[in-house]
């Protein structure tokens, strides 16, 4: 059904579940970016991009409650970010998983809900129902009893958007799930994640390194370089002008026909913050 | 005395014996103990760890052995000490190779000199190293009761965040779990689990009771609560009938305990779990093999 929805939607969010205001962050006294004042609302579809080190994962360490801010203010759901809320479903940046790793596909997504309680039951059925319909949402059914080590890169990533969907949280923070991942598993993990933000209104921020797949996605794009972060649509970020002001150097944005952008003079960025 | 073809004869002669009565008590706990947490060792990758908890465990037994306290209170104090080292160090800490080896080389090393500045006759050592279990009283056998029931009971509370943590650190991280308390009290349970299945198989044959049964287990088995009632199995198995054979001949049960788990390790790694992956690939044993025809 979301598949109606592929062009970008930019109707106003009716509620904000993200606010932040002037907001700075980094490590042991060493501020990463600032400045940042942005507003997710309900149901967004927001690509995070930028350089290596920029403070991209900085950004979502913040939003989990693992990182104090340096400064400014943020809310989530109008309360400070806390560790443990169980309305935010994190896909942390991994690039393997252990090949001896035995264990079935089914009992880490049940461990999305189960794994935050204490005690020894291993045999509860709504668990195991959930886990299951989570398995469903994320395109992964057919893994449920396969073993993780086993898995592809395109099949792991799908069973932990469902470990994260268990709980059917209201934020997702996908941190670089389309590294690794060729084309068409990449097209088809983007479309996975777009039927469930439309679906089921969920707020979905993706770290990714290429724009260019996420366009037909995205409702907004942050992007994070040079210490300082642009918020907006697609369209407002992605200009010649935006990111020059961003980077403080000359940025041209260039689009081919097909609308795919290619952003040229950043090069000597990448790497710059670490 | 020897094996008659009349099994349970065999058993009922085994069993007229007090000490043999203790080896079997103490080694169907132990077995127990070490099946399940051996799960966790082997899911965390800490099995080295492991290992150099039953070393350091060593320095504290020979420590105990010269000021003459029991073996027992010595193996504890030293591998608790090596556990909330390591737990205390933080995350991923117990995959720091380097320097758990050169903790351990060091613990081996204070033993040795712990050991030579002994006076006496050092079969206590010996029993240390290699195990000793057909020389466990009645009082050993509570104690062991006790650590068993305290370490499953430990296991019990903390097995799903346990799991999660093994499993998915950073998520469970993220979740709210408490992963420098979870880690200190897993890593006091193993180093209690260690001391006690020292008695059995002696610190340096321990993998054979902590990892050998759960690495065996993990192959036959993919859903943990699975994985852990067969890593029990193998071990309560392996350690009843080393005890067994030992009776009957002059070799040391370790022997026997740890060449039934190597073997059984070798044929489930190499014809077993080759040939049940090989169908599942095919999809014949997933939950309806119908669906999946073609």
């Amino acid at each position: 059904m979301a598949s109606a929805i592929t062009a970008p939607v930019t109707a106003q969010p009716t509620t904000s579940l993200v606010t932040a205001d002037n907001l700075s962050a980094g490590y042991e006294g060493r501020t990463i970016w600032s400045g940042a004042s942005f507003t997710l609302g309900k149901g967004e579809f927001v690509a995070i991009l930028g350089p290596n080190g920029a403070g991209k994962t900085t950004l979502f360490r913040v939003l989990l409650g693992l990182q104090r801010p340096m400064g400014g203010t943020v809310r989530l759901f109008g309360a400070p970010p806390r560790r443990g809320n169980p309305h935010i479903g994190y896909i942390p940046q991994r690039h393997t998983i252990d090949t001896e790793t035995n264990v079935e596909c089914l009992e880490l997504v049940r461990l999305g809900i189960s794994g935050t309680r204490w005690g020894f039951n291993p045999f509860s059925h709504p668990d195991r129902d959930a886990a299951l319909s989570a398995l469903e949402a994320a395109g992964a059914a057919d893994l449920a009893h396969r073993r993780l080590g086993a898995l592809s890169g395109g099949e792991l990533q799908r069973v932990f958007l469902a470990e994260a969907l268990v709980s059917d949280p209201e934020v997702l923070l996908l941190d670089e799930p389309l590294s690794n991942l060729d084309i068409k598993r990449e097209t088809e993990l983007l479309h996975l994640v777009n039927n469930v933000v439309r679906s089921r209104g969920v707020t979905a921020l993706l770290i990714a390194h290429n724009i260019n797949p996420l366009l037909p996605h995205m409702n907004k794009v942050m992007y994070i370089a040079n210490g300082r972060m642009a918020t907006g649509t697609p369209q407002q970020v992605l200009k010649s002008e935006s990111l020059t002001r961003l980077y403080g150097v000359q940025v041209e944005v260039l689009k081919d026909p097909y609308g795919n952008v290619a952003i040229i003079g950043v090069e000597e960025h990448h790497g710059d913050i670490p | 005395m020897s094996i008659s073809p009349n099994i349970l004869a065999d058993l009922q002669q085994i069993w007229r014996y007090t000490f043999m009565q203790n080896a079997i008590e103490a080694g169907t706990l132990t077995a127990i103990v070490a099946g399940v947490t051996g799960y966790f060792v082997v899911l965390r990758r800490s099995a080295f760890t492991a290992h150099a908890f039953s070393e350091i465990g060593f320095a504290g037994a020979a420590w105990a052995v010269l000021t003459g306290i029991p073996p027992l209170a010595g193996l504890l104090l030293g591998s608790n000490l090596g556990g909330l080292g390591i737990a205390l160090l933080g995350r991923r800490a117990t995959n720091r190779d380097t320097q758990i080896g050169i903790v351990l080389a060091f613990s081996l090393g204070l033993g040795l000199l712990f050991i030579s500045l002994y006076s006496g006759y050092a079969t206590q050592t010996y029993s240390i190293l290699f195990g000793e279990i057909l020389g466990v009283s009645n009082g050993q056998v509570l104690e062991t009761l006790a650590a068993s029931v305290a370490i499953l009971v430990g296991i019990g509370a903390i097995y799903r965040p346990l799991l999660f943590s093994s499993l998915d650190e950073d998520v469970a991280e993220a979740k709210g779990m408490p992963m420098l308390s979870l880690g200190i009290v897993f890593m006091v349970i193993v180093a209690v689990a260690v001391s006690f299945a020292v008695q059995v198989t002696g610190v340096l044959l321990i993998f054979s009771l902590m990892v050998t049964p759960a690495a065996t287990a993990q192959y036959i088995a993919s859903k943990p609560s699975r994985a852990i009632a067969a890593s029990v199995i193998i071990a309560l198995l392996a350690t009843w009938i080393g005890l067994f054979f030992s009776f009957y001949t002059p070799y040391p049960v370790s022997f026997f305990i740890t060449g039934e788990v190597f073997a059984l390790y070798l044929l489930v790694r190499f014809l077993y779990a080759r040939f049940r992956w090989e169908r599942m690939s095919q999809g014949s044993l997933l939950r309806d093999p119908a669906d999946r025809s073609g």
